[in-house]
């Protein structure tokens, strides 16, 4: 094999990769079953012992996550009702196994169309931290997964961290992910959803993403700008029409027919709406 | 290069160097010698490798080894404090929860860490702690009862009083070994000495191929002894687990025929064969026309699989009774349908693996296995030498379902050891394994099925096709057993099925627990409850009208005049048939359970035990000591059914003296005689009636010695064996008795194989000795906007003639259900595109409903005590009571296995659209 560099600080991993090409290492959960048996020939940059790039972190204008932050730490992490969703999606992802070792920064880098991580996080508006030997710079999600399996990510950066705008204490979130067993299971389709309502419990923001539909995860717009006014409460998945979900692109695969994506696709949607304003009004729960 | 490792192991300082990216899995078990975390995929989709890091359960495949650096490991060998099994081990053990024990460390593991935190869990904190650990064996049910109750197990193992063995639920006698984790598998021995061996395989369907110059290839590759091709092969490049039939090469020759096929392999030490990419190879494929369907391997420009097999038409069988046409004419309602099933894997956890060495002019191979003897006849002629040469002593095995009755890996070990003559070790990937090694044969089925007003059958047709992949292995079987199984366990006056199975480039399909009954029940079990609807007639009174018992004859003509209890298993659901219609009628009027619909599903199964009207004997041995021990000679492979243990318990009683006093040589063909395959659910019936005769003729001589009567009671008292009968008490020193060179006073021995006749051309006979019979109900619920199902409980009705022990039979009926929803609702492999165990979906702890058992025992005058076999029974019933319910919730027909989530939306929808053009005209 290559070379193999464990680095205890983030500067030390950025002067590392001056030199030579590395693969970066963290979680291992794509890294080894995407390996095989096939030998080692690459040089590992193996992030994991570097303490500052783990953690979920309160920052003035929002939250910072680390790069190195396992779905295990966001699951355990006190966060406002906003992170609800991510939270569920923690959850669902594989095992605990897998949460205990897979980071969200790996999920969004390894940018399968049907990564559990990156509905919750459009619908937190994340933006995602690279660094690199000549600084950082960031990017917001959707413009950092460019399509299946690629990412804006240069092969001198890394992602530091996702980060996270300003939550409101009121907004509610959820998510869904359906799948062929319980457990250690791709999403045939997953959907994330955010609403804030307002003081007259009307809705003034909605956020909801989709995955597995289409090479990338996506926001519905239309839908979330038709959200906006109606009333925060049960019936809301009433608004809802095919029309909403027309934009997705599903593919059939042994997982599920095209068809059959777009047509649950809605039916998640009004699922996960109802359940994210079910908690509103709810006393305390931010 | 390496880097020096300090941690701690199972509370150890461990310090030592190891490649820094080397999986932990590899550190752990190569460096460190604990096997008792094991690979089963190396891509965190099985959780066999569960280690604890500082406490938190972790896939040690995909950890490297730096990721450890000053951090506390804990494998399942720490786990037993001082060598005392924990709590969570004893209940594990207690509730039967380990079978094969091949994904028990990694259970048990995370288990440890969920008690850890929630001493008593909730049945979802079981599931949600465990749901990244696949069992393939038990169905789960055993091992959330066996961690919920863990902390607070305490119990003292059951034991057997003389004579009180069979029936009582004792501790599997193998089952220590797995709760610790020191079972052996194949890949877990011969890992210092050995040299490696990796296969090169076929990437297409179907190819020419021209090999490049190999010499220079090993010449280049330090460390690489051997490439080896078919012209390394001895004797006989071909095998095939039916001897007239053996038609698939170790070593292709020229073209390959499926995608995975063997054609060359490479031998060398362990670290210049990890250092090789395969795909540097030197080999050039030429892409050649495949099918892989019958349908398109039946057109006439169809490439053709086997010259002596014109139209790639390997195999049919067939029954007919009685007068087809005047039968449909008799009809009052008649229903049709046809039905497909696909490919299924086996997906046992431990993916195949063994070492050989070549002793002189012998040759020793030890590899997981269901057919020791089968495998060393095979194994000899592929070397030229006499099966006495040859000697096969299985690992414990990980799992089989059927697959592991085929050569897999043993003829790339036996001929590397016996060309190098040194010891040779070879290990598949998940991978390798899934795509080289056999299947569930998809089927196509078209069924017709009439029956008069009064609902009585009159009249049955079948046509089975049957996809055989590219060799035959045990497609004549298959073809053999479904057209006599597929009319149910029902009476059916006249009658005619046809089976054949026809090859194609796909995968081979073999032996999977049930040889094709399975798939022959979705298709009548399905169109029975269409039929009673039809009649107006409640579809579980349907089937007790036409059930078999006693005196009424089977398809073939066979009549039973004791053990058949079809019909007892049909009328044991009665009650609980009407209460979960009751259930689920009220569930659904409820206006708040609006767009979730319950249903209930039935189906009847039956099943032969033993090979279809061939012979098939076992002989066991059991012998007493001077020192007071007995031994049994056991040669009935224990694939994680429980053979050992039933066996045992069986024979202990036949002897009349404990369990306990009782050693074990198990398997392996030097030392045990020949008990056949551990396949077609022969061996507590065939094995276990070999071993009540080794007892009772052990039992005899030892009345002998003590000149007592029959009824004697006998027990041991160190090497005093003590007879109590009307008499009085009887001691005998054990030590003033003449033993033979190996200690035994006296030996006993028996054989048995059931009785059947051939069948004649009309399928007419008694294939079968005995069959068992059994009844099952599902209850589920239809989320109708996504398709998808929700199982609530499976009732499970098996007559298994007498239960031996009831926990293991408990066991069987769990495990053989969760494949069978595997079956119904999620498994399909298709090749080159799962093959993998997150495509290939198998049920998780998650999918698994609650699952009541009821054990009938309807004597068989033939088996052991009156047993019969179980263990393939068990999933024939289960798909279709799954399909049975999903229409009884919502009207939609599923034909098409497996019923996943698209697949149901698909027939909600068209039933709609049904149900509007009804509406409308």
């Amino acid at each position: 094999m290559g070379e193999f560099s464990r680095p205890t600080q983030l500067e030390e991993a950025l002067q590392c990769m001056k030199q030579g090409s590395w693969r970066i290492l963290a979680g291992g959960t794509d890294f080894y079953p995407a390996q095989g048996d096939r030998p080692i020939s690459e040089s590992l940059l193996d992030l994991t012992a570097i303490p500052e790039l783990r953690g979920i972190t309160r920052e003035n204008s929002g939250w910072r996550i680390g790069g190195l932050t396992t779905w295990t730490d966001v699951i355990e992490a006190r966060l406002p009702a906003a992170f609800d969703g991510l939270k569920a999606a923690a959850r669902e992802v594989g095992s605990i196994q897998i949460q205990n070792c897979g980071t969200l920064a790996g999920n969004i880098c390894n940018a399968s169309p049907a990564a559990d991580g990156v509905p919750p996080l459009l619908t937190l508006n994340a933006e995602v931290e690279l660094a690199s030997p000549n600084g950082t710079r960031r990017l917001s999600l959707a413009d950092f997964i460019t399509g299946v399996r690629k990412t804006a990510c240069r092969p001198d950066e890394l992602v530091s961290a996702l980060l996270i705008p300003e939550v409101l204490p009121e907004s509610r979130s959820s998510f869904l992910k359906l799948g062929a067993r319980r457990y250690l299971v791709i999403s045939i389709a997953m959907v994330a959803v955010m609403i804030t309502p307002d003081a007259q419990g009307k809705i003034a923001e909605a956020r909801v993403s989709v995955g597995s539909c289409s090479p990338v995860a996506q926001r519905l717009k239309g839908l979330e700008e038709s959200l906006i006014g109606r009333a925060a409460k049960s019936g809301l998945s009433e608004a809802v029409t095919s029309g909403h979900v027309a934009g997705l692109a599903p593919i059939n695969d042994t997982r599920g027919t095209a068809d059959y994506r777009t047509d649950i696709a809605a039916e998640l949607v009004r699922r996960a709406l109802e359940l994210a304003v079910a908690s509103i009004g709810e006393a305390g729960s931010a | 290069m390496n880097v020096v490792l300090s941690f701690s192991l199972n509370g150890e300082p461990t310090r030592l160097e190891a490649p820094p990216a080397e999986r932990l899995t590899k550190l752990l078990r190569e460096r460190l010698g604990k096997t008792g975390t094991k690979v089963g995929c190396d891509a965190g989709d099985c959780g066999a490798c569960t280690v604890l890091i500082d406490g938190e359960p972790v896939c040690a495949c995909m950890v490297a080894s730096a990721q450890v650096e000053g951090r506390a490991v804990t494998t399942i060998e720490g786990l037993a404090a001082n060598g005392a099994l924990s709590r969570l081990q004893q209940s594990m053990l207690h509730h039967g929860a380990a079978q094969c024990g091949i994904c028990t460390p990694g259970i048990i593991v995370s288990a440890a860490a969920l008690l850890e935190k929630t001493p008593k869990p909730s049945e979802e904190d079981v599931k949600d702690a465990l749901g990244g650990v696949l069992c393939r064996c038990t169905g789960y049910r055993k091992i959330i009862s066996a961690v919920m109750e863990a902390s607070d197990f305490s119990t003292t193992p059951l034991r057997s009083n003389s004579g009180a063995a069979v029936g009582a639920r004792l501790n599997r006698v193998d089952g220590e070994a797995k709760v610790r984790g020191t079972e052996i598998f194949g890949a877990d021995t011969g890992l210092e000495e050995s040299l490696l061996i990796r296969v090169i395989r076929s990437p297409h369907h179907r190819a020419a191929f021209t090999l490049g110059d190999l010499e220079s290839y090993a010449a280049s590759h330090p460390g690489v002894e051997a490439v080896l091709t078919a012209e390394d092969v001895p004797g006989r490049n071909l095998f095939g687990v039916i001897p007239p039939f053996a038609d698939q090469p170790v070593f292709a020759e020229g073209e390959t025929r499926f995608r995975g096929e063997a054609v060359a392999a490479v031998v060398g030490t362990p670290a210049a064969i990890e250092a090789l990419d395969l795909l540097d190879f030197p080999i050039e494929w030429q892409v050649l026309p495949h099918s892989l369907t019958p349908d398109e391997a039946l057109e006439t420009s169809a490439p053709q699989l086997h010259k002596n097999r014109p139209g790639n038409r390997m195999a049919s069988g067939q029954v007919r009774c009685g007068d087809i046409d005047s039968g449909f004419g008799e009809a009052a309602a008649m229903v049709e349908g046809s039905f497909s099933t696909g490919y299924i894997e086996h997906a046992y956890i431990e993916p195949e693996a063994g070492i050989a060495r070549r002793i002189d002019d012998r040759l020793e191979i030890e590899v997981c296995t269901q057919a020791p003897y089968m495998n060393r006849d095979e194994i000899a002629a592929i070397l030229n030498i006499a099966p006495e040469q040859v000697r096969v002593i299985p690992t414990a095995v990980g799992g089989g379902f059927g697959s592991k009755l085929d050569l897999s890996t043993h003829p790339f070990l036996a001929i590397a050891a016996w060309r190098l003559g040194r010891p040779v070790r070879i290990v598949y990937t998940r991978s390798e394994s899934m795509a080289s090694t056999t299947k569930r044969h998809p089927s196509q089925i078209t069924a017709k099925i009439a029956a008069t007003r009064d609902g009585k059958l009159c009249a049955m047709k079948f046509d089975g096709i049957f996809n055989t992949g590219a060799y035959a292995s045990w497609g004549p079987t298959v073809a053999n057993r479904v057209p006599v199984h597929a009319s149910g366990p029902y009476r059916i006056p006249n009658y005619e099925a046809v089976a054949q199975g026809i090859h194609t480039n796909g995968p081979v399909s073999g032996a999977f627990r049930g040889f094709g009954v399975p798939q022959s029940a979705v298709a009548q079990e399905s169109l029975f409850d269409e039929l009673a609807d039809e009649l107006a007639i409640d579809r579980l009174e349907f089937r007790i009208i036409n059930a078999l018992e006693n005196g009424v004859p089977t398809v073939t003509g066979q009549v039973f005049e004791q053990g058949c209890g079809a019909k007892k298993c049909l009328e044991a659901l009665r009650s609980r048939w009407r209460n979960a219609r009751d259930k689920a009628a009220a569930f659904n009027a409820d206006p708040k359970n609006a767009g979730r619909k319950r249903g209930v599903g039935l189906s009847g199964l039956w099943y032969g035990c033993g090979n279809t009207s061939l012979p098939n004997p076992s002989t066991i041995q059991v012998g007493l000591k001077a020192d007071g021990r007995l031994v049994l000679f056991n040669g009935a492979v224990d694939i994680g059914q429980g053979a050992n243990t039933v066996i045992a318990q069986i024979c202990a009683d036949a002897v009349g003296l404990p369990v306990e006093a009782m050693d074990f040589v198990n398997d392996d063909t030097d030392l045990t005689s020949d008990a056949g395959k551990t396949s077609a659910s022969r061996q507590t019936f065939i094995s276990g009636k070999a071993a009540f005769l080794a007892g009772e003729n052990l039992r005899e001589k030892l009345l002998r010695f003590a000149n007592v009567s029959s009824d004697a009671r006998l027990w041991l008292d160190g090497d005093h064996l003590v007879a109590d009968d009307d008499d009085g008490s009887h001691r005998i020193a054990l030590s003033g008795l003449e033993s033979d060179g190996e200690g035994f006073v006296a030996m006993g021995e028996g054989t048995f194989d059931p009785p059947t006749s051939p069948l004649d051309e009309n399928g007419q006979g008694e294939p079968y000795a005995a069959y068992g019979y059994g009844a099952q109900m599902m209850e589920l619920e239809v989320d109708e906007a996504l398709g998808t199902v929700k199982l609530i409980k499976l009732t499970a009705v098996h007559d298994v003639g007498r239960a031996i022990n009831p926990t293991l039979i408990e066991g069987q009926i769990e495990g053989g259900s969760a494949q069978g929803i595997g079956l119904a609702l999620m498994e399909e492999f298709i090749p080159g595109r799962s093959e993998n165990l997150h495509d290939y979906l198998i049920p998780t702890i998650g999918d698994i409903p609650q699952i009541e058992s009821v054990v009938l025992e309807e004597p068989d005058p033939h088996g052991p005590y009156g047993a019969k076999g179980l263990g393939e029974h068990v999933l024939v019933a289960t798909a279709p009571a799954i399909l049975n319910a999903i229409r009884d919730a919502t009207g939609a027909s599923i034909r098409n296995l497996p019923a996943t989530p698209d697949k149901v939306h698909a027939a909600l929808r068209a039933r709609e659209k049904k149900q509007v053009s009804n509406g409308s005209g």
